[in-house]
């Protein structure tokens, strides 16, 4: 059953991308992009990661995609071909990057199959809440406030471009 | 029988006995209780009492001709009226009815909530993009940007019961409300909480998303015929789970107050029943408040709406974490 | 624990064949006669103007960008409110740090007016002692007489008003 299940959402995972990079309608993309994280998120189930397969729908399916969703529609990239005409230059680095990206990929795919841990029964309460909790703000406290700190930033940093778009073109 | 396509057969019946009918039932009531407080008659010739109302209804949108606007986006014209039904079958996976009945119980149940309530923007937000009607748009926008906005106090809030309750399953929560309701233990998070589930639940006065005075019908303004349907089936069952969620979570859930001082040992099916009477009649009430406020309370504008979430909700509701945090850590 | 999430799949499942069904049900039963007319987008009545997809107001990108902070920040809370009693001092006032750090971002997002929805200038015609009820965008003669070099044309027009009132 849960090979099954792993098939199921590998599978729509990987069919789901394909149709995000070969939709012409960016809108669609975006959508196709959303099922992929959902079924992502059902593979982190399946490794009994439950704390991590929620937060991947509420913070990438719902937060991250409207943000996309909102960017795309505010910028009215209805053909794609129109926006991609005017970045012709960068397929050139664009295409170098993504062979290097799938060469790392390769070899990290390629150097993990021998060295799967075995998991031990305990290892089902690992993705549970309390567990994440106390791992969290126990040991790794420190990276988990710096991030309030880069959150606060990102936030800052945010509000400035915007408010730069504003008094640019005010009235528009 | 095989367990497996037992299950399966029950949590059929759960939705088909329960949850359409119960949106029914809600359809009929709005109609009845709007016409109680406009002081007119309502719908009252179809069976008796007009109670098979909704069933006409129903039988009429089957039978209108649907149509799909030329310049609309296909494809996601038709998935969209599906998101929000979707959406609000799978919320009642986790909602406990009693203490021994439920479907199942998640480790992660709150957070499973919140993430298929932030999955359920899409659903209008695409309507109103697909149609490719002025309308639409903005309506899709207004609700993709009111309910992103609410979905934050209401997540402070609920974060605010799980500190005392110290779990995140939903039969949990409800368990640990045998004594003292949240409502008496969290008053301003049950505040935050039911204002916020209004607002998710594209309720007035929060239905800026379909202000027919300024925007028609808004996010439909294109759709006709069972698509149409669709999306008035979700917003019944969206008030009813939101009701189902505010009785979870603030009042106890299916206990009666203060249960844990008074109320005696039962047997299973005794409590079963019990249990179940009392939740229902506590989400009856809540989905009544729901259609009492819509037809008191008028419309807020767009303004008014994003100062009330993001500049009075959501700080009052950090601000209530923090303090019953420490409340909490040095007295309990 | 993997059987809980199946009933969640199953719930998805029915809620998914169950619309679908309903739409292909009616989608046989009703009739189909298109027209142009029919299949035009509405806009009370006229002809529609352009298409839809128009680039609108960026307030919307700024509002789904702080709900992704905070999101985050909501999501980081829900297990620390699990375990928070029975961790250190050191812990628990970590995490009254944190929430406080972004508090103190968001305070500063509100101060600087970023979520503050456009509200539309009221334009109230107001009352000039000796002149009478002039529009909102009237000035008193003698600073447009600098600027032009001639009376503002608006102040006949007012004096009217005030005569029928």
């Amino acid at each position: 059953m849960e090979t099954f299940f792993f098939f199921f959402f590998a599978t729509l995972s990987i069919a789901a991308a394909i149709a995000m990079i070969t939709s012409r309608d960016t809108v669609n993309s975006a959508l196709f992009l959303v099922v992929n994280l959902v079924a992502v998120a059902g593979i982190f189930l399946l490794l009994k990661a439950q704390f991590l397969a929620v937060v991947q729908v509420l913070v990438y399916a719902g937060a991250i995609m409207v943000l996309f969703l909102f960017v795309i529609m505010l910028l009215n990239l209805n053909s794609e071909e129109r926006f991609f005409s005017e970045f012709r230059i960068k397929y050139g680095i664009a295409f170098i990057l993504s062979v290097l990206m799938l060469s790392l990929l390769v070899y990290a795919v390629a150097d993990a199959t021998n060295t799967l841990p075995v998991l031990s029964p305990d290892s089902a309460h690992i993705g549970t809440v309390e567990a994440l909790g106390d791992t969290l703000f126990v040991t790794y406290i420190l990276p988990v406030l710096s991030t309030a700190i880069l959150l606060t930033a990102a936030v800052v940093g945010a509000l400035m471009l915007a408010q730069r778009k504003n008094s640019g073109k005010k009235e528009s | 029988m095989d367990p497996l396509i037992f299950s399966i057969l029950v949590m059929l019946a759960v939705v088909l006995l329960f949850m359409l009918p119960s949106a029914a039932v809600a359809v009929y009531a709005e109609r009845r209780v709007s016409a109680f407080i406009q002081n007119r008659y309502g719908p009252n010739r179809v069976g008796p009492l007009g109670l098979f109302q909704p069933f006409a209804d129903v039988i009429k949108l089957f039978f209108k001709e649907d149509i799909i606007p030329d310049k609309a986006n296909r494809a996601l014209y038709i998935l969209a009226p599906m998101i929000p039904v979707a959406t609000a079958i799978v919320t009642v996976a986790v909602i406990p009815f009693s203490e021994f009945v439920y479907i199942t119980d998640l480790n992660i149940g709150v957070l499973f909530l919140l993430a298929v309530a932030s999955l359920s923007v899409y659903g209008v937000t695409l309507a109103g993009w697909a149609s490719n009607s002025k309308y639409s748009l903005l309506g899709g926008l207004r609700s993709a940007a009111q309910m992103i906005s609410y979905e934050l106090p209401m997540g402070v809030a609920l974060a605010s019961v799980i500190l005392f309750a110290g779990s995140l399953s939903v039969v949990d929560i409800v368990g640990s409300q045998e004594t003292w309701w949240n409502v008496f233990r969290n008053p301003i998070a049950c505040i935050i909480f039911i204002v916020a589930a209004f607002a998710e639940a594209n309720r007035t006065p929060f239905d800026l998303v379909e202000a027919e005075q300024e925007l028609v019908g808004g996010f439909h303004t294109e759709y006709s015929s069972m698509k149409f349907g669709t999306f008035f089936l979700a917003e019944y069952m969206h008030v009813v789970i939101a009701s189902m969620l505010i009785t979870t979570f603030f009042f106890g859930g299916y206990h009666l107050p203060f249960a844990g001082y008074w109320l005696p040992e039962m047997g299973v099916i005794a409590k079963s029943v019990l249990d179940i009477s009392v939740f229902l009649a506590k989400t009856t009430f809540w989905a009544f408040v729901f259609i009492w406020i819509r037809w008191t309370l008028p419309r807020f504008k767009f303004n008014q709406l994003m100062r009330i979430g993001w500049s009075r909700l959501l700080p009052l509701g950090i601000i209530n974490f923090i303090v019953i945090a420490i409340i909490l850590y040095y007295l309990g | 624990m993997l059987a809980e999430y199946g009933y969640v799949l199953m719930f998805l499942a029915i809620g998914c064949v169950f619309t679908a069904v309903t739409l292909l049900v009616a989608g046989l039963l009703r009739p189909n006669r298109p027209s142009p007319e029919k299949l035009m987008t509405y806009e009370c009545g006229e002809e529609p103007v352009g298409s839809a997809w128009i680039q609108y107001n960026h307030r919307f990108y700024v509002i789904a960008l702080m709900f992704l902070v905070f999101e985050v920040e909501v999501v980081l809370l829900f297990p620390w409110a699990t375990v928070f009693q029975d961790m250190g001092w050191y812990a628990f006032w970590a995490m009254i740090v944190f929430v406080s750090l972004i508090f103190i971002g968001f305070l500063y997002e509100l101060g600087k007016g970023a979520l503050q929805w456009d509200k539309p200038q009221p334009q109230i015609p107001r009352y000039v002692e000796g002149v009478g009820v002039v529009p909102h965008h009237w000035k008193p003669e003698s600073e447009v007489a600098d600027v032009v070099g001639q009376p503002a044309a608006n102040v006949s027009g007012s004096t009217q008003d005030t005569a029928t009132e």
